[in-house]
């Protein structure tokens, strides 16, 4: 069994409390401890708290600590608590925990990093309230506690058929000394993780209870609604509120500005002075935002998609920035018999989650309130206090669960600006983005290009790749990333172009982008070598199996090629059918594999249809197989419908689209008709899920999308209409 | 400001508001019946859908002096079952068909309307009738197949 370290010592303290009532409350305190592997970045290294609340019913209350967004961490970290716990599932009962710093860490949705860094300390937590209540048992029984066993809440001893439950050993089990380390359940003996578990909230959703940001209400509170400028690089020069203030339902009408001295990563936001609506009702308010007469002035550039593209198309002929090279790639170039050079785009995306922003802010002279949907909670009340000017200590933070976040809600300029409002009117306030507001003040995916190289010699051999990349307003390049380390001559380059546009990341940040370009591109190369794409691919990886080039390669070349021979496999891959057109991917980011073949069909009017996507993927262990299946799916269809559909053009420095009338977001009718989903079966630590689905899928369907029509798609999306690609230059 | 009656959940609920107010608004910011969601106010998404004498309609594009009359019938997803019975909503839990779970009860309600109409859909007439509401987290083959199975459950 393996031991864990529990960084507990002769001063680490259990603190038991009364619990709301009947009941006690478990405090920890401890510190992950666990070495990290050697991939693990230093910023993953974290201290974690939990609370687990016993309930006099023999029920168990598990706290979850981070945001939930969809990814359905608040299934599956409690999930991890109750396997080491051993307590039946549905004996748990789950909370979301408020911001706490002091008692958890990392309270973050975002990098697909909640499995991955929670793991050690989850499964500590569990284990050592375990711990605590077979030694209690021990103790009653007088029995040595390796002779216990435990089950569903229960502690036995087998031989003498004797039984106790958790719940009627909570007064002995407090004063049991905290352990210096603890025995982690070996894979094999799990319950729970690797089953099947339903979402914890699914009953609430699908009975419309109030769960989300937007739900969350208290007496007394105004609505609010923000005007801001109606295009980026403008700023307000003045405005008339009589007419609008004179409304029906209107309190007032003023502006807020959410300007910080020292703005944090998280503090994206390009409209910082802002035109308050105060009333009664959001129809009434929404009435009035329209009755504002605001002038506006311009104080940096205009920017337009069609500049850009003309930015893009000089931007490798300036000074860029090797991130990496590895052997002579010129040499390479200058020797080879075959070079293929091909230049990748893809446009700007809002989140567009289909919750608007939204907070609830209730400031008082020297405390707040914060509560809302928010991926950064703890961001979010480190700039609320340097704006409010109220010491952190005393401001609440409570997360709602989120309409979807997608990487939008890591910036919290939205619950500023409510907490700004507040503070200013001296009221709780409710404040709403209405979906235009949403789409038009965003932190976009930037816009990308990326210019791919290879050099084959006469042998069909790959001898060089160079890959060049530009964003709005930085690159999308992972230079360390695949085909890095797969062969000696190696070089990748970034360049930037400034922007007004503000801009942050968007699920799978970079990878979306860069997974499809980087895939399609390798298709076409292994078709100039005259080899199946996934067999050249294999031969890659063999390289840098058998002689890794370089030292830094961020993936696994083992596991890597592991999903690609799964997905062959799985997919039957090489038979021919009738109509049906193959392509074929694989990516690694946020510590997952994942390779995708996908079935495309035309239809009777010649529109694509994706008939079923194969998807193999290795995250490690497997904590909830329904929920791990439902991230994948969900990460197929949003990749599949942004590659095909989805852009945000700007004109004179708006966005040309503002509501779904405009933006196309992928609908039903559109979907992959079948998706299934084979997960590499091995004992390594979980990594995430939320991400890794998402950026393969591009690569796939441009693949297939070849065989189909003998196009290859350069322009993300693939489907632009006609007029758009007009304005697109 | 005019008084209105409307029938909703088999009960009748008195509100004071404007002629032009979305029937969306007065559900959430008056009768404290969020469940209807706020998507885009422009019928695009269908997060606000919700059932006029049985049928799915956009409640953010339908003004309350509409369906201020007792032949009006409205039903959110607050009333679609007391409890959660209705088959729809079962098989959406055995289905487990939400991520984040904002879209659902539009989802629903659409999924609900359409088998009132059509109690045994096909695969297309599915897709057909669910395609007016967007996921943004990509559920639509579990929606799929959630409503395949409550057509079973009838």
């Amino acid at each position: 069994m393996a031991l864990i370290k529990t960084k507990h010592n002769r001063r680490s303290f259990l603190k038991v409390s009364a619990a709301g009532g009947a009941g006690l409350m478990l405090q920890f305190s401890w510190f992950s401890g666990l070495a990290q592997d050697s991939t693990t970045p230093a910023e993953a290294a974290f201290d974690l708290n939990a609370y687990i609340k016993m309930n006099e019913d023999g029920t168990v209350t598990i706290f979850s600590p981070n945001p939930e967004i969809g990814q359905n961490v608040k299934t599956s970290m409690p999930l991890i608590v109750a396997e080491e716990l051993d307590v039946a599932w549905d004996q748990v009962s789950v909370e979301q925990a408020p911001l706490d710093t002091k008692k958890f860490s990392r309270q973050i949705a975002g990098g697909s990093q909640s499995i991955r860094v929670g793991w050690n300390g989850l499964r500590m937590a569990g284990a050592t309230a375990r711990y605590l209540f077979v030694s209690a048992a021990a103790n009653l029984w007088n029995i040595p506690a390796e002779d216990l066993v435990t089950e569903a809440g229960m502690v036995k001893h087998l031989p003498t058929n004797k039984s106790i439950a958790y719940k009627d050993l909570i007064s002995d089990a407090i004063s049991i000394e905290l352990p210096e380390e603890v025995k982690l359940k070996e894979p094999k003996d799990f319950k729970l993780i690797g089953t099947a578990v339903k979402n914890v909230d699914g009953f609430k959703i699908a009975t419309g209870k109030p769960l989300f940001g937007l739900d969350y209400m208290e007496d007394g509170a105004a609505i609010v609604m923000l005007i801001h400028a109606p295009a980026f690089g403008m700023q307000l020069k003045s405005f008339d509120a009589a007419e609008a203030k004179a409304m029906p339902g209107i309190k007032d009408i003023f502006t807020i500005n959410t300007s910080l001295e020292k703005p944090s990563w998280a503090d994206v936001n390009a409209f910082n002075e802002l035109i308050v609506v105060v009333g009664d009702s959001t129809w009434q308010v929404m009435q009035a935002k329209k009755a504002v007469k605001a002038e506006w002035e311009r104080v940096s550039a205009a920017e337009s998609s069609a500049a850009h593209l003309e930015q893009f198309a000089s931007v490798f002929e300036g000074k860029g920035e090797v991130a990496r090279q590895d052997g002579d790639p010129d040499a390479a170039f200058a020797n080879a018999d075959t070079v293929i050079e091909r230049t990748y785009f893809g446009s700007f995306l809002a989140h567009n989650t289909l919750e608007p922003m939204n907070f609830f802010a209730d400031v008082k002279a020297d405390s707040a309130r914060l509560i809302g949907p928010i991926q950064t909670p703890e961001a979010l009340r480190g700039s609320a206090a340097a704006m409010l000017n109220i010491p952190e200590d005393n401001i609440h933070v409570d997360m709602t669960r989120m309409g979807g976040g997608f990487g939008r809600r890591l910036y919290g300029n939205f619950g500023l600006e409510a907490a700004a409002i507040s503070q200013k009117l001296g009221a709780p306030v409710k404040l709403i983005y209405t979906r235009e507001d949403d789409m038009t003040q965003g932190t976009y995916r930037p816009s990308y290009t990326l210019k791919y190289k290879a050099a084959l010699d006469a042998d069909k051999n790959l001898t060089a790749f160079e890959v060049q990349g530009s964003g709005i307003p930085s690159s999308p390049v992972f230079a360390n990333r695949y085909p890095a380390g797969t062969l000696a001559n190696y070089r990748a380059e970034n360049f930037g172009i400034d922007t007004n546009i503000s801009t942050g990341a968007w699920r799978a940040p970079r990878s979306n982008f860069t997974a499809g370009a980087e895939q399609s591109f390798i298709d076409e190369v292994a078709e100039a070598a005259g080899k199946d794409p996934i067999d050249f691919r294999l031969e890659l990886f063999d390289n840098a199996i058998a002689n890794p080039v370089g030292e830094r390669n961020d993936y696994d070349a083992e596991r890597y090629a592991g999903v690609l021979k799964l997905v062959r496999e799985k997919s039957n891959w090489g038979a021919e059918l009738d109509g049906v057109y193959r392509g074929v991917s694989a990516y690694y980011c946020h510590n997952s594999y994942v390779a995708q073949v996908i079935d495309l069909v035309m239809d009777d009017r010649g529109n694509p249809q994706v008939k079923k996507v194969w998807c193999a993927v290795d995250c490690g262990i497997v904590i909830n197989k329904e929920g791990a299946l439902n991230q994948i799916e969900g990460g197929i269809i949003d990749g599949l419908g942004h590659v095909m559909y989805s852009q945000l053009t700007f004109k004179d420095g708006a966005p040309e689209q503002q509501n779904f009338d405009r933006y196309r977001l992928i609908r039903n009718n559109e979907a992959p008709l079948e998706i299934e989903v084979f997960f590499a079966e091995n004992q390594i630590a979980p990594t995430g899920l939320g991400e890794p689905g998402l950026p393969p899928v591009a690569g796939a369907l441009a693949s297939a999308l070849y065989k189909a029509t003998s196009k290859r798609y350069y322009r993300q999306p693939y489907m632009i209409l006609e007029q758009e690609t007009q304005i697109l230059g | 400001m005019p008084q209105y009656s409307l029938y909703i959940n088999e009960k009748e609920h008195q509100v004071d508001v404007a002629a032009d107010t979305p029937v969306l608004w007065v559900l959430r910011d008056h009768l404290n019946m969020v469940g209807t969601k706020y998507g885009c106010g422009i019928g695009q998404c269908g997060a606000c859908t919700i059932h006029l004498n049985g049928n799915a309609v956009r409640s953010c594009s339908l003004p309350v002096s509409a369906i201020a009359n007792a032949s009006m019938k409205i039903t959110t997803i607050e009333g679609l079952s007391e409890s959660g019975e209705h088959p729809v909503q079962q098989a959406w839990i055995e289905v487990d068909v939400p991520q984040c779970g904002y879209c659902q009860a539009g989802q629903i309600m659409s999924a609900a309307a359409l088998l009132n109409r059509n109690a045994n859909p096909s695969e297309d007439e599915i897709k057909n009738a669910m395609s007016g509401n967007l996921c943004r987290c990509g559920t639509y083959t579990r929606i799929n197949k959630a409503v395949a199975l409550a057509a079973t459950k009838k």
